[in-house]
């Protein structure tokens, strides 16, 4: 019990003083995740809307295919885009293997069917309430797309932020393609396994605190922004 | 001022013929033949369930007929609805309004002049920049036909426009109709208020169960009507 506390008290120290090696982990695991999203979001959006709008041969296979891998386990995609960019592996002469852009790839990978699958559940309910009236107004399906992402920005929001949990929480994939090098492809979580083991336990607590209060105050402002835009825009 | 073109040329005539319309199996619409022409205000009229605004969706082009056609006898003119239950979108009136020029490319700069003007005509411009979507109903009943309005229609639908209206929202509508019927707009509406129908129809559709019954003029089918199911509806007895 008294050790723990103690752990406790050592992370806040940490965390007051800032720690330099804490600061630059900290702001990697932010970045990697950020640009996965983004990039998972920037593919995903248009895919589930037009996966909403669009009846094609084969569309419940994708939906179905999409929604299995939203639970894909995060070693599997990790070690999937590990052969991918091993020395041995097709994109292999990219050298991208243990850096930064690894686990982007690989938290993008996580992330774009979190962010397809739900995208498309949201357009399509509101696609049941537009659709006469853009189909009335003249719109093309192609050009209904734009229209409902827009209009569905608040449950988008809630949609990005299950993406950016996932790829923030995760720990298999981005230990497998980083690496976990200390100082190049060292983020939060990966960090949190190797102090643990080593029995660092302030380090990993303080790293661990560092994490709930960020997706926590993403979160928040996330719901803030949400309810205000809600109570505006009817 | 947005003079539509339909003053300049005579506005097509819409032709159904053998128009059916089958949903699971269950005929929802008898095969109905029935030709709109001229700048007049035609009232379908009918009990819940006649099939009444099925029937205008077809004529719109929303939904396809199972069987028959529906025709456009020359160039199919511009066309516009209003539906029983706006659906704006969520940003302000008027961006409601310009996203409408948007997509029928109107230039940028000359959107928003035309989308003032459109507010204006319809009494809303002091409530340009309030959110579409949390306006009174009447006032979101409005701003859908300043929206229709701005795509210079030959031709109007109007379905239930005003069924959940207060008499005022609904006297607001029926002078914003009268304006469009006034700049040469075919007025194509349903309604089930008889008095609204005394008050705005040249001519009168009237559906019974999935069947065209009549289609005469206002002052016939009001005083006249040719079918007992015509003249139940009008002493207001409920059939069904």
């Amino acid at each position: 019990m008294s050790s723990s506390d103690n752990a406790f008290l050592t992370a806040l120290q940490l965390i007051l003083h800032m720690d330099s090696d804490l600061f630059s982990i900290v702001t990697l695991s932010l970045q990697v995740s950020f640009v996965a999203v983004a990039l998972a979001a920037l593919a995903g959006l248009p895919l589930g809307a037009a996966l909403a709008l669009w009846r094609f041969p084969g569309r419940n296979g994708v939906i179905i295919v999409l929604n299995a891998l939203m639970g894909l386990p995060p070693v599997v995609a990790g070690l999937c885009v590990y052969l991918l960019l091993s020395r041995a592996g097709p994109l292999g002469q990219l050298g991208l293997l243990f850096s930064p852009t690894a686990m982007v790839v690989a938290q993008f990978v996580l992330v774009l069917p979190i962010i397809a699958s739900l995208t498309r559940q949201q357009v399509e309910a509101l696609h049941d309430e537009y659709a006469e009236q853009l189909q009335s107004l003249g719109l093309s399906t192609t050009r209904m797309i734009p229209t409902l992402l827009w209009d569905a920005r608040i449950g988008l929001v809630t949609v990005m932020l299950a993406g950016f949990g996932r790829a923030s929480a995760e720990v298999g994939a981005v230990m497998i393609v980083g690496g976990n090098i200390d100082g190049v492809t060292r983020v939060m979580t990966t960090s949190i396994v190797l102090e643990t083991s080593k029995g660092n336990l302030p380090l990993a607590l303080g790293l661990g605190i560092i994490l709930l209060a960020l997706v926590t105050l993403i979160n928040a402002l996330a719901h803030l922004m949400g309810e205000t835009a809600k109570r505006r825009l009817g | 001022m947005n003079a539509p073109t339909s003053i300049l040329a005579p506005i097509a005539d819409l032709r159904l013929e053998n128009v059916s319309f089958q949903h699971r199996g269950q005929s929802l619409l008898a095969p109905t033949s029935l030709t709109l022409s001229g700048c007049r205000r035609t009232i379908i009229m009918g009990p819940n369930g006649a099939g009444k605004s099925l029937l205008m969706r077809l004529a719109h082009g929303l939904l396809t007929p199972t069987s028959g056609r529906v025709r456009w006898q020359g160039s199919e003119p511009v066309q516009a609805m209003v539906f029983q239950r706006p659906v704006l979108l969520r940003r302000s009136a008027l961006d409601n309004l310009t996203y409408v020029l948007a997509i029928h490319k109107v230039p940028r700069a000359r959107r928003k002049a035309q989308a003032m003007l459109a507010l204006d005509t319809f009494g809303l411009t002091a409530l340009a920049h309030r959110p579409a979507r949390v306006l009174s109903g009447g006032e979101q009943q409005r701003l859908a036909l300043a929206r229709a309005w701005l795509l210079n229609p030959a031709v109007l639908f109007l379905d239930e426009a005003t069924s959940s209206l207060d008499p005022a929202a609904i006297k607001a509508v029926e002078d914003a109709v009268m304006t469009f019927h006034a700049s040469g707009t075919r007025i194509v509406m349903t309604t089930h208020d008889l008095h609204q129908a005394k008050r705005l129809a040249d001519d009168v559709v009237f559906l019974h169960n999935g069947q065209l019954l009549e289609h005469s003029p206002a002052d016939t089918f009001f005083s006249a009507p040719c079918s007992s199911q015509g003249r139940a509806f009008i002493q207001g007895e409920l059939i069904w």
